[in-house]
């Protein structure tokens, strides 16, 4: 310990970037494999209406499970391993994944569809070449508050052994009653959730440039903008308190 | 030829939405289906591109039942048109309109150079190739739709109330712009619609449909105006079809005067010389033959015309390409009773009175009555 800004404790045997790259993968991992496992359970759910009501309550009451409790459960499994940290936080994409795409399909407009068949487009054409970009300002939307809330999480796991990201940092700051170390691991955080969620609105703006702008042209025919999700600072806000 | 042949759509809740439906569509003609919601119109609509299938009967084109070939086939050659475009939110115009090409394997810029094409021929400014379809209007949003249908040049072309969501003015140029398309491109046309002013005016036969599925009477408009089959019918071509009648009735044989027209600059010998005992009044028109209104020959002062002062003469009527309708209009407007003839420049080409344009319509309906036992 020199004293230099970012040094940190030799028990961490990391790096304060190493760690910051490690809470990345532990908070960005379980977002992408939600991703991957929310499109096909949310088409199923589009394509059988029934499906949707018992999903969906199935995904809530995962939701309500303290992450702690999986940890509990999980560790007689995968041990004190970074898979234990990953999958409640997949599961919790998970849950804000479905019902964002599963609205975000259904928003698409009947006519459209109706064209789309009409032109000879099949099942699997309309699903990604209409349904699907479409949906993707409510995707997007949905991987904010995924994301956000998944970075800000990713600190739990420092009470399985070291698993937490920039959480362990937070936890020897506390140890050691080093306030730098504890405002290392908070600020980190926050400016990770914060890059993070700029970086994904700024992919919405690039893959939607269909979309109504504020400084273009109005729509002329009158349509309600399609984004009345909760902003991810709050919904990120909610979670930490978990 | 597409050939409709004993359909049945029965849904397993037991409403019958089309029942037992025969007729023939003929080749490069607009055929309209019309009729009040729930005859089904749009469901015999759907079931010629197979978005429906029938419960009982089959659809032939050109002879062949329409399941023979598979069924994205068979819907990328028919061109669809959509209440509301149903135009895909997240692609440009031109890629808008490219879509079937695109399906049918065409490259990139052979699709895209194709749309425009098909931009400029459904009136739409190449400037919006680019843009987004919710940069656009109504109206245009609905040319565009039109463009996509037409792309890969299909033998048919399908629509669903294609006009009914845009406002009358906007609606009445796109009838018009359709009609010109048609008469460029002669497709065959399948149009549903619940406005039977619409059908009357682009169809060239007319499928009047009452509720429960039932064809009520299929005619040319003509011919559904003058002698519709029953009550329904009459009913829902609604209060003066004497009147929308006419429409069908040409201007070519009036006969127009065009004794009683003075130029503005006229001296005072030749507003002598027009006035005649036959028609009370003259005809004041611009030095280029434009009507400016009408007059009382004694109320005229050679050299100092004043238009303001001068009796509304209506609107004019364009002799032989506008209907007896427009010239009875033309007269019934102003108050002296008389019709303004002009040609397609607007200078006028003669004047004519209601008796003889009463007159006219009595020869025109003589005419229709021995054509009618012609056919019969």
């Amino acid at each position: 310990m020199s004293g230099g800004l970012f040094d940190i404790p030799s028990d961490l045997q990391n790096t304060y970037w190493g760690l910051v790259g490690m809470h990345l993968r532990l908070a960005l991992v379980p977002v992408v494999a939600g991703l991957l496992l929310a499109l096909p359970i949310s088409q199923l759910c589009v394509l059988m209406r029934w499906l949707y009501p018992p999903v969906l309550w199935i995904t809530t009451i995962l939701y309500a499970i303290p992450s702690l409790a999986f940890f509990v459960v999980l560790i007689d499994y995968t041990g004190q391993s970074e898979l234990t940290v990953m999958i409640p936080l997949g599961i919790y994409s998970l849950v804000v994944f479905v019902p964002a795409i599963v609205d975000g399909v259904r928003s698409v407009p009947q006519e459209t569809l109706d064209a789309a068949t009409a032109m000879g487009l099949g099942p699997v054409r309309r699903y990604f070449q209409v349904q699907l970009p479409i949906a993707a300002p409510a995707i997007i939307a949905g991987l904010r508050v995924a994301t956000v809330s998944s970075i800000s999480l990713v600190s739990v796991g420092m009470l399985i052994g070291n698993q937490g990201g920039l959480g362990n940092l937070l936890n020897d700051g506390m140890i050691y009653h080093q306030p730098r170390l504890v405002w290392l691991s908070v600020i980190g955080t926050a400016v990770l959730a914060i890059l993070a969620d700029a970086f994904l609105v700024l992919v919405r703006v690039l893959v939607t440039p269909w979309m109504p702008r504020g400084n273009r042209k109005p729509r002329p025919v009158d349509e309600p903008e399609p984004e009345p999700r909760p902003e991810p600072a709050a919904a990120a806000l909610e979670d930490a308190v978990r | 030829m597409i050939r409709i042949d004993s359909v049945t759509k029965r849904y397993p809740d037991g409403t019958v939405a089309v029942d037992n439906l025969s007729l023939e569509i003929p080749d490069r003609s607009i055929t309209v289906f019309v009729g009040p919601s729930g005859c089904g119109k749009t469901t015999t609509l759907r079931m010629i591109n197979r978005m429906i299938e029938p419960s009982e009967g089959r659809i032939l084109l050109d002879g062949k039942d329409i399941t023979q070939q598979p069924v994205n086939t068979l819907r990328r050659s028919m061109g669809y048109v959509i209440q509301n475009a149903g135009l895909f939110q997240h692609r440009t115009i031109v890629d808008n309109i490219a879509t079937v090409p695109r399906l049918l394997g065409w490259g990139k810029e052979k699709a895209r150079g194709r749309a425009r094409e098909l931009m400029e021929r459904v009136g739409l400014d190449g400037a919006l190739a680019k843009r987004y379809p919710y940069q656009l209007s109504g109206g245009q949003q609905q040319r565009v739709g039109v463009a996509r249908a037409l792309a890969a040049d299909p033998p048919v072309l399908l629509m669903d109330e294609p006009f009914s969501a845009v406002d009358p003015v906007v609606r009445k140029g796109l009838q018009d712009e359709l009609l010109r398309i048609q008469a460029e491109l002669g497709k065959t046309i399948v149009f549903v619609t619940h406005d039977i002013d619409e059908a009357v005016k682009i169809g060239t036969m007319v499928a009047v449909m009452r509720t429960g599925g039932h064809l009520a009477q299929f005619a040319p408009p003509a011919e559904l105006l003058s002698n519709p089959a029953d009550d329904f019918v009459e009913d829902f071509l609604g209060a003066d079809r004497g009147i929308r009648r006419l429409s069908f009735f040409s201007t070519a044989d009036l006969d127009l005067l065009t004794g009683p027209i003075v130029a503005v600059d006229s001296t005072a010998e030749q507003i002598a010389e027009r006035g005649t005992d036959e028609v009370p009044y003259l005809l004041v028109t611009d030095v280029e033959g434009k009507p400016l209104g009408w007059s009382e020959p004694g109320a005229l002062t050679a050299g100092a015309v004043d238009p303001a002062r001068l009796l509304p003469y209506g609107r004019p009527f364009v002799a032989g390409k506008e209907s007896l309708r427009a010239a009875l209009d033309g007269a019934v407007l102003s108050p002296t009773g008389w019709a303004v003839a002009v040609g397609a420049d607007g200078r006028v080409t003669g004047v004519v009175s209601q008796q003889t344009i009463g007159e006219a319509i009595r020869t025109a309906h003589a005419a229709g009555r021995s054509d009618e036992k012609v056919a019969g």
